[in-house]
């Protein structure tokens, strides 16, 4: 999992550079000082989702697996909200600031980076999804709590990631 | 180990049929059998890989000639480039990694079996699918069918108005998808080396091609995922209207450049430490003597891996990049000979006093060092950024980089399949075929290679289909395609050899080198589970240990 976070990275970092490196030289609007609002409330509930999940794994740990279902449960939700968020700032941007992937420099940068983030999450909400669809039947016990920490590194990576684009996008590109 | 049977031919009972075979083959997880698989893959494409470059080179032979049309020559070079680097020269690697590195760090397989097919197939349907382009490239628009635009594409020859047709969707998707496969299959090694080698053998003690195959992965991994991220930004710009590399809205097609070739020169050191590795386990072994100085040649390395990060422009120096980073790339890249120099002085120092065997695997692992000295000394030249404004883009640097490729990687490729053959056939390759091949291909290298530095300094531009008579360029041409029929022969006679030597070779035993690593242990080929009983280790050559009780090696280390 370090390698895949290691691979990950590298991805992300060419992205991030891309963004970086085209930051203000769009040659038509809309500018991200225009259009973009810094995401405040959904950052707050995808941090957090880190330290639920934490709980979530040290309770599995503890064998307590109804506080772990609890934790896990939230989350997803959390997970879910922030993914909300994303499509709700994007249905902002295409319907009424006319922002798409083909505008500008601005418009390809912002959905491939924020895009390729929202795919993690939502491959990491699936994976989510599958363990809990496990502990429903009673197959997620306290010997698991191992492979269960794998996905949360996971996760944890997910959210890391948020941090750099957050600061990228909301607060270095505005 | 689902991976079905454990070596029929030994227990005598009856072959399944040929359907059950396949099968198996298809469906198997076992190390082995995918490490064979990458190589046969390989090989298959080493044909048409070179299919193409003889199509190139009698298309040059002589001036205004007419073999071939332009654009067809312009998808020959790509094709050429892209079969060799992605789908002949990664997959050998990996085949080799992928068969060597459990049997030399005593594992019974790999950490995730299962991911490693899957990493497989993802090469394989990659190396397809760039070759159905040839079918399917055309689309509505009839224009060119195989990818036309170099092997390293780029902007704005990508963009949908330069290429329109499916052709380059081809080649980024192909690379995308084998590059998804290589990330997988160099995790799985890195963790194979990491968490599972057996008791007693420290990090210290592994061997020196598990080492540099570690040192690989984290090159591939590091290298390969800006390739993808680059490839997804290339597709998004084609399908989806992006503007990554549109000149026209601002972007930049020099983004592009760096991008590639912060994947670009790394991958060079992707394939080159493990022909290192090759290397460090043969030159040893037909010396007779331990390798000198096994902590220096891991700490150089380890060396290369990092400084080979920090080299990549050194391929736009013609692009106009500023000073500084002009002279922070000529320095990177003359630092990077410097752990090289040491392992060329190691491997002769291991040489030095030996009792040195001519076999094949050796013969081949000599012309690498000579060969890969002279590629090193054109690298440098190059590295220089005044002499590459000079040279850029003419056939020096063709010459240059096959004569790494081809002089450096491709020979002790050629060592690693005679010396492993007996272990993975259980028979002994034919001597003499090996010999013929070798003389073949040396002769054929030095014809071709050694002549493509000439035209270039001459002015000879790369990529040009043909070329007026009377530049001074003629006979060096026609010299140069001699050659690659020499090594048409000898790859010719390197298949055969296999083949027969497969069905018809003397039974090789389980240690016909009288070799020291973990994988001479076991018989040959390894069953399923590789080891009866998991070994255990004191020092860096186990089996010296064990053959030679009264004077093992951990006295010493």
């Amino acid at each position: 999992m370090y390698c895949l976070i290691a691979a990950e990275s590298a991805i992300f970092s060419i992205f991030v550079v891309a963004y970086l490196f085209y930051t203000g030289k769009s040659l038509t609007g809309p500018q991200p000082r225009d259009v973009l609002r810094v995401p405040v409330f959904f950052t707050i509930c995808l941090l957090s989702s880190s330290l639920t999940i934490h709980f979530a794994v040290k309770s599995l740990e503890r064998g307590k697996a109804r506080a772990f279902a609890l934790w896990w449960l939230l989350t997803i939700v959390l997970g879910s909200l922030f993914l909300a968020g994303t499509a709700q700032e994007w249905h902002h941007l295409i319907y009424e600031e006319g922002l798409t992937i083909q505008t500008n420099l601005f418009g390809t940068t912002y959905y491939s980076l924020v895009g390729l983030h929202a795919f993690h999450v939502t491959v990491g909400l699936l994976a989510l999804a599958s363990v809990s669809a496990f502990a429903v039947l009673g197959h997620v016990k306290k010997e698991h709590a191992g492979r269960v920490e794998v996905l949360s590194m996971y996760w944890h990576f997910v959210d890391a990631v948020w941090v750099v684009v957050f600061i990228v996008v909301y607060l270095i590109g505005r | 180990m689902s991976a079905g049977p454990i070596v029929l031919r030994e227990t005598g009972t009856v072959r399944a049929p040929l359907v059950e075979t396949l099968h198996q083959w298809v469906t198997t997880v076992d190390h082995k059998r995918l490490g064979i698989l990458y190589i046969v893959y390989a090989l298959i494409f080493l044909i048409l890989g070179g299919i193409e470059a003889t199509i190139m080179r009698i298309q040059l032979i002589r001036p205004l000639n007419d073999f071939v049309s332009p654009q067809v020559f312009n998808r020959m070079f790509t094709m050429h480039g892209t079969t060799m680097i992605f789908f002949v020269a990664m997959p050998l690697v990996f085949g080799f990694g992928n068969y060597l590195v459990p049997l030399m760090i005593g594992a019974r397989d790999m950490a995730f079996p299962r991911l490693n097919a899957f990493s497989f197939w993802m090469t394989a349907f990659g190396g397809l699918l760039l070759y159905f382009s040839f079918i399917g490239g055309d689309g509505l628009y009839g224009a060119g069918n195989a990818p036309d635009v170099g092997w390293f594409a780029y902007a704005p020859l990508t963009s949908q108005t330069f290429s329109p047709g499916h052709s380059t969707d081809f080649w980024t998707l192909a690379l995308l998808v084998s590059g998804f496969g290589s990330i997988g299959t160099a995790i799985n090694l890195a963790t194979t080396i990491v968490c599972m080698r057996c008791p007693g053998m420290t990090l210290g003690k592994m061997p020196l091609l598990a080492w540099m195959n570690l040192v690989m992965s984290g090159l591939v991994i590091l290298a390969v995922s800006p390739l993808s991220a680059a490839q997804i930004m290339l597709m998004v710009d084609r399908y989806l209207g992006g503007h990554f590399f549109d000149t026209q809205a601002g972007g930049s097609a020099v983004l592009w450049m760096h991008f590639f070739w912060v994947f670009g020169h790394p991958e060079v050191y992707v394939l080159v430490i493990p022909a290192f590795a090759f290397a460090s386990e043969i030159i040893p072994v037909f010396s007779r003597k331990a390798i000198f100085g096994y902590p220096v040649m891991v700490a150089a390395t380890v060396g290369i891996g990092f400084i080979s990060m920090s080299v990549w422009a050194h391929h736009m120096f013609a692009v106009g990049m500023t000073s500084n980073s002009n002279t922070f790339f000529v320095l990177s890249t003359m630092a990077i000979a410097v752990p090289t120099g040491i392992k060329i002085f190691n491997w002769l120092g291991t040489m030095w006093g030996g009792k040195i065997l001519f076999k094949v695997p050796m013969l081949f692992c000599i012309a690498f060092l000579f060969q890969f000295l002279i590629a090193g000394l054109t690298g440098i030249m190059q590295g220089a950024a005044p002499f590459d404004w000079q040279l850029t883009a003419s056939y020096f640097v063709v010459a240059h980089f096959h004569y790494v490729i081809v002089g450096g990687i491709l020979f002790t490729i050629f060592a690693a399949f005679y010396y492993w053959f007996p272990k993975a056939s259980g028979r002994m390759y034919s001597e003499s075929l090996g010999r013929l091949h070798f003389w073949l291909f040396v002769i054929g290298f030095h014809l071709t290679f050694d002549f493509m530095h000439v035209p270039g300094v001459l002015g000879m531009p790369r990529r040009i289909y043909t070329y007026e008579p009377g530049r001074g360029w003629d006979i060096w041409n026609v010299i140069i395609t001699i050659g690659a029929f020499f090594q048409a022969a000898g790859i010719l006679v390197f298949l055969y050899n296999l083949l027969w030597s497969y069905f018809h070779g003397e039974i090789a035993g389980s240690d016909p080198w009288d070799a020291w690593t973990l994988e001479w242990t076991t018989t040959s080929p390894p069953p399923g589970y590789n080891f009866a009983t998991v070994p255990e280790v004191q020092s860096r050559r186990p089996l010296w240990d064990l053959k030679h009780p009264e004077d093992p090696d951990w006295k010493y280390e």
